[in-house]
């Protein structure tokens, strides 16, 4: 029965895997130019590697010991507007997450199978959620430029709207998971339904959703600097100007900016959040 | 006096084809200590609950003096909740706030969304709080987390938190089943205490006769769902007891199996 079940599922892997494969053309075969100026049959992952490195090399600045300073500052010779950007990056992720924090935190609740007052509550509070957050980021970016026009406003609720869904579905399973006796004590004090939220729930879960909030400002650093691709604020935009008019050494400036803030920002809060672990385990 | 009297009549709850608790019909004078015993799994504990709509009768009516029970809703069920406390077998307590705080959770019913929500609470609260803990002997834990007491002072912080709902009645679902002896003295003392000093009515589930006959001026007794005993604790015999207990294959129904007494003398003092 077992050895059945491995089998299929070991026939199902090979059939998907043959179907994305053709589909996504893995084993196409395609023409080239060699270096001697004939034509040749390839596999168009080989004739396409060496293209992968010749774009980075594109993007590579030239440095040059004698002129290094200069030459650095060719390199980063819109840092002014770079600088000014990064940090409208940063604070587009932060209002992103607390505007997600906020909305998930309130319908985590009301989300959560063993809280909600009734099952029309759960049965909307999770539907909203579900959508805010399959809809991704970029989409969502680009019906609030749509709306609001370009600037950070419209990634500001992109994230937030996606952030609130996610954290919203990871809070109530958080949730689900708590003891139910303080619940009952302060239902039987009197209490009302948002009391037992209050001073059952809250106190429980609190460590939990400050761990999961700080998991989820990296990862919206990393969203809030794309998102501007598509006019919706931050440093994306420069990306698609660098792009368009093949300025590829400010690619990797670029680059290298985000990959340091990105860096920067998830050692801090690895951090913060292992002290904070530590500290509510020594309560 | 009247006024005060719990009335239960035909009361019965069913959960799905099980009936808990089964045509239920009794009285419950003011001031009286009332022990409800039977085998787990009888009712007990639904009976209490169905006092204070944690349950939710199937059928029959619950009146408090003049006032419908069974009909009370939102703000005015709160308002009975508070008037008839309750406390639980595994405390019920918010392991992670202070103990001030839990005790706090008692006036709770008396505020609006907002003070509730920030928990803000009035001196004139916190000291009521502070009184019940003094009165349970637990003032220097007042600043500690909950989770960190024992069983015994947790169901004492448990038993202030009751207090400060300023309640009618007590009800004590198996209030010291979780209990070492001298744990289950104690809490049984502080609930006599609170029976004679403040009047209130006590309700109380236990699973042990010894504790029950010593406690208890009532004693009603619970079987599959229905009532089989009610009097006073003279009346138990031998017989009544193998009946209530069902005397499952043993002639001989050992009382002390379910004692909460100490066996060994210098233990008391534990």
């Amino acid at each position: 029965m077992r050895q059945r079940t491995t089998l299929a599922a070991l026939a199902l892997f090979a059939a998907l895997f043959v179907a994305s494969s053709l589909m996504s053309d893995f084993f196409k075969v395609t023409q080239v130019t060699l270096p001697d100026g004939s034509r040749a049959w390839r596999w168009l992952i080989s004739a396409g590697m060496p293209r992968l490195g010749e774009y980075i090399e594109m993007t590579l600045p030239t440095l040059r010991w004698q002129s290094f300073l200069s030459d650095l500052a060719e390199w980063f010779w819109r840092w002014d507007i770079w600088l000014r950007l990064l940090v409208e990056t940063i604070l587009i992720a932060f209002m992103a997450t607390t505007l997600g924090v906020i909305g998930g935190f309130l319908l985590s609740f009301p989300a959560s199978r063993n809280l909600a007052p009734n099952r029309w509550v759960l049965w909307i509070s999770r539907r909203y959620l579900e959508i805010a957050r399959t809809v991704p980021e970029l989409v969502w970016a680009l019906i609030f430029v749509f709306c609001f026009g370009v600037g950070p406003m419209a990634g500001v609720l992109a994230i937030g709207l996606h952030a609130c869904g996610a954290l919203g579905k990871l809070y109530s399973e958080v949730n689900e998971n708590i003891d139910m006796r303080p619940l009952d004590g302060v239902k039987a004090a009197g209490g009302s339904w948002f009391d037992q939220i209050r001073y059952g729930a809250v106190p429980q879960v609190l460590p939990n959703i400050i761990s999961y909030t700080l998991l989820r400002f990296e990862g919206n650093v990393r969203s809030s600097s794309i998102i501007g691709y598509v006019g919706a604020g931050g440093l994306g935009q420069e990306f698609r100007t660098a792009m368009s008019l093949q300025d590829y050494t400010d690619l990797s400036a670029l680059f290298l900016i985000l990959f340091v803030t990105v860096a920067v920002i998830d050692w801090g809060s690895e951090k913060v959040r292992h002290r904070f672990i530590e500290k509510e385990n020594h309560r | 006096m009247t006024h005060r009297t719990l009335h239960i009549s035909g009361v019965t709850r069913r959960f799905g084809s099980k009936t808990a608790v089964d045509n239920v019909t009794l009285d419950i004078a003011p001031g009286q200590f009332v022990g409800i015993i039977g085998s787990s799994g009888a009712g007990k504990s639904t009976l209490l609950r169905l006092l204070n709509r944690m349950v939710e009768p199937s059928s029959g009516e619950i009146r408090f003096g003049h006032r419908e029970v069974t009909k009370l809703k939102a703000r005015a069920l709160r308002e009975w909740r508070r008037e008839c406390a309750m406390i639980f077998q595994q405390f019920n307590l918010i392991e992670r706030l202070d103990v001030l705080t839990n005790v706090l959770v008692g006036r709770i019913a008396a505020h609006g969304f907002a003070s509730s929500m920030v928990m803000r609470f009035s001196d004139a609260e916190r000291q009521m709080a502070i009184e019940a803990l003094d009165r349970l002997g637990m003032t220097e834990h007042a600043l500690q987390r909950a989770g960190t007491l024992s069983g015994g002072q947790q169901q004492r912080v448990a038993i202030a938190r009751a207090l400060v709902q300023k309640p009618q009645i007590m009800l004590a679902d198996e209030p010291i089943a979780s209990l070492d002896p001298g744990n289950a003295t104690r809490v049984m003392d502080a609930l006599r205490s609170i029976n004679r000093e403040d009047g209130l009515t006590v309700l109380v589930n236990l699973h042990t006769l010894d504790t029950a006959r010593e406690y208890c001026d009532r004693i009603v007794a619970m079987r599959t769902g229905r009532i089989v005993f009610d009097g006073v604790a003279g009346q138990l015999t031998r017989e009544v007891v193998r009946d209530i207990y069902g005397g499952a294959g043993t002639d001989e129904f050992n009382e002390a199996i379910t004692s909460t007494r100490l066996p060994l003398p210098e233990l008391a003092l534990a």
